[in-house]
């Protein structure tokens, strides 16, 4: 009997007793080729449709490349010039941050606190829990139909109700920029605060309870036990979430096209047109693929900058405490 | 489950850590109107009339025109709602299954196989975790479609979306989790072929991570709206394309478009009904490792 120790040892282990029987051989074979074999469907997928656009994209940035002609002349970093100077680009850069900003921070926030009363003890906690998921199950475009149909000027329940608390009413929620904002940004949060906090929650569930036993009998209050305790333990979690959604926040496109009644302007003024608004209204409206592809190397820079400034910064604010 | 057992007096249940207070579930309670309000309004406003949909103050109560609305929106011709539907069932399905097995297949060899540059290849995958490739790959993965033929195609769709390195990493840590590793070198004691300790091993014990990914898949995939718009042709949408149609179309006639809204997201809702308690599992478990 031939005891294989290959599966073993990692790398360069030292030489095996080596084999004879051309069975053997086989099994030798099998335990070098398949790993690579296994993860080879990933990794072509990845060279296909991964690696080889980028790479394209970041060569059609560098030209004036239309649609129709196919005629691409090398034009260097033009299309980045023009990028930087055009107002349409910063406008629907403002707007990206802006309702970023507007949604992901009350979102973390409203999840860390619903997770904190998810991990209480509860009667019907699975129903809870399945409960806070519900919006997860809805699409992108059915929240935005929905919601616009909330935000209505004039048959809109969000005005109606205002009404009723005696407040200003008629809000013509799509025409300015605060007001649009606020919208797309509730329709963000509508849909992932509950995934956010079933997340922490998981977190949460980790921690040791003899840490809260000890700190309620050393008189700490549930305020401080969650900043002492709960926000610390989770930081990794926290860290997850908010890289998550900043990518998630920057790339946002479905809600506001929805909210714009299916189209790429983003309002009369452009006021809620992101980014990714304007790569494809560039690339597929305009037809201009060179411009849109710098917008999207720009969008990435973006991203990059973004994750970095969030982690930083939540690092620090969870560090301090 | 109470971390404090006796029954005892109300200064000791005071400090029990895990106590909810009235306030706790007040909040809770009203999170969970906001949560499902909007859904079932959406139901509501689908089984109304248009002069229903813009009462004010606005219908809370179902009304009994939710057939007609149904089939109305079956024969809104420019909107192709049932070929929408069909195409997502189609494309989604075979984006699951396909995602499922190849992320299986990556798992094992990342989490139980020995092979050089493994650290290094694991590494990439979730490098590229980072790259907004919807964005960033928007236009030349159009150019790739036109030249190979398939603008207009489903393999448009389902095709780039069978790129998901989330899934291997989430099977890699699953089966890390799942299989002992002396379960493996057991059975390359017994002569077993890596193939076959993926079919007798591995399988059997990642099932449930399988399902997760699965559902996980499934919903996403479902809800794809910004590539499927740009590279189907309006007569063979996905059904979040065939909604933006309806809604572009027939922008004031509200109850069409909630009714297309609703029976979009009605497979979604019966999945979420089936495996619920798998999808909030499978979330919980996934986010402690992550």
């Amino acid at each position: 009997m031939s005891v294989n120790t290959q599966t073993r040892r990692a790398g360069p282990a030292p030489p095996e007793p080596r084999p004879r029987a051309p069975r053997l051989t086989w099994s030798r074979f099998d335990v070098k080729a398949a790993p690579y074999l296994l993860i080879s469907p990933y990794f072509l997928l990845f060279a296909v449709f991964g690696l080889f656009p980028l790479v394209f994209t970041l060569w059609v940035s560098l030209r004036d490349y239309g649609l129709a002609g196919g005629e691409a002349t090398f034009t260097g970093l033009d299309n980045y010039a023009a990028l930087l100077s055009d107002a349409d680009f910063w406008n629907a850069v403002v707007n990206t941050v802006g309702i970023f900003a507007l949604a992901t921070v009350p979102q973390l926030l409203l999840a860390l606190l619903l997770a904190n009363a998810l991990n209480k003890r509860l009667r019907g906690r699975l129903l809870l829990r399945l409960g806070v998921l519900v919006p997860l199950v809805t699409s992108v475009v059915a929240v935005a139909i929905v919601f616009t149909q909330l935000y209505g000027r004039d048959y809109g329940m969000v005005n109606w109700l205002l009404d009723v608390l005696g407040l200003d009413r008629h809000i013509d929620w799509q025409s300015a920029r605060w007001s649009s904002w606020t919208a797309i940004a509730t329709m963000v949060d509508w849909r992932w605060t509950g995934y956010n906090a079933i997340i922490y929650l998981a977190a949460m569930q980790t921690i040791p309870r003899q840490l809260y036993e000890a700190a309620a009998i050393d008189g700490a209050s549930g305020r401080r036990q969650f900043w002492s305790i709960t926000l610390p333990m989770i930081r990794p979690t926290v860290l997850f979430t908010v890289f998550v959604s900043t990518i998630g926040g920057l790339t946002l496109f479905a809600e506001p096209v929805m909210f714009a009644g299916n189209r790429m302007d983003g309002g009369t003024t452009g006021q809620f047109q992101t980014i990714a608004m304007y790569i494809v209204e560039q690339g597929f409206r305009n037809f201009d693929y060179g411009y849109a592809a710098a917008a999207a190397w720009l969008l990435f820079v973006l991203i990059l900058l973004g994750v970095g400034l969030n982690y930083t910064l939540a690092r620090r604010i969870g560090g301090s405490r | 489950m109470s971390a404090i057992t006796s029954p005892a007096a109300g200064t000791r249940d005071r400090r029990d850590p895990f106590r909810a207070t009235p306030l706790t579930k007040i909040g809770l309670g009203v999170t969970l109107v906001l949560s499902i309000f909007p859904i079932y309004w959406m139901i509501i406003i689908a089984s109304r009339t248009n002069s229903d949909a813009v009462d004010v103050p606005p219908p809370l109560l179902p009304g009994g025109n939710l057939g007609e609305n149904v089939r109305r929106v079956l024969a809104t011709e420019d909107a192709h709602f049932l070929a929408g539907l069909l195409n997502s069932l189609v494309v989604t399905s075979a984006v699951t299954v396909s995602v499922v097995v190849i992320s299986t297949f990556a798992g094992f060899a990342f989490a139980r196989l020995r092979f050089r540059g493994r650290n290094l290849l694991l590494g990439s995958i979730l490098l590229t975790m980072m790259v907004p490739l919807q964005q960033m790959g928007v236009v030349p993965l159009y150019q790739l479609m036109v030249e190979l033929g398939w603008v207009g195609s489903l393999k448009a769709v389902i095709l780039p979306y069978l790129l998901n390195g989330f899934g291997v990493f989430m099977m890699t840590q699953y089966t890390e989790q799942a299989v002992p590793e002396e379960l493996v070198e057991a059975a390359r004691v017994d002569g077993a072929s890596t193939l076959r300790v993926w079919w007798n091993v591995i399988l059997p014990a990642v099932r449930p991570g399988m399902a997760v990914l699965a559902l996980q898949t499934f919903m996403l995939n479902w809800n794809e709206f910004m590539w499927p718009l740009i590279v189907l042709t309006p007569e063979n949408p996905t059904v979040q394309v065939s909604i933006s149609f309806l809604t572009a179309a027939h922008s004031t006639d509200y109850v069409l478009i909630f009714t297309g809204t609703a029976l979009s997201v009605l497979p979604l809702v019966v999945v979420f009904l089936a495996f619920g308690r798998q999808i909030v599992g499978g979330l919980m478990e996934g986010a402690v490792k992550a």
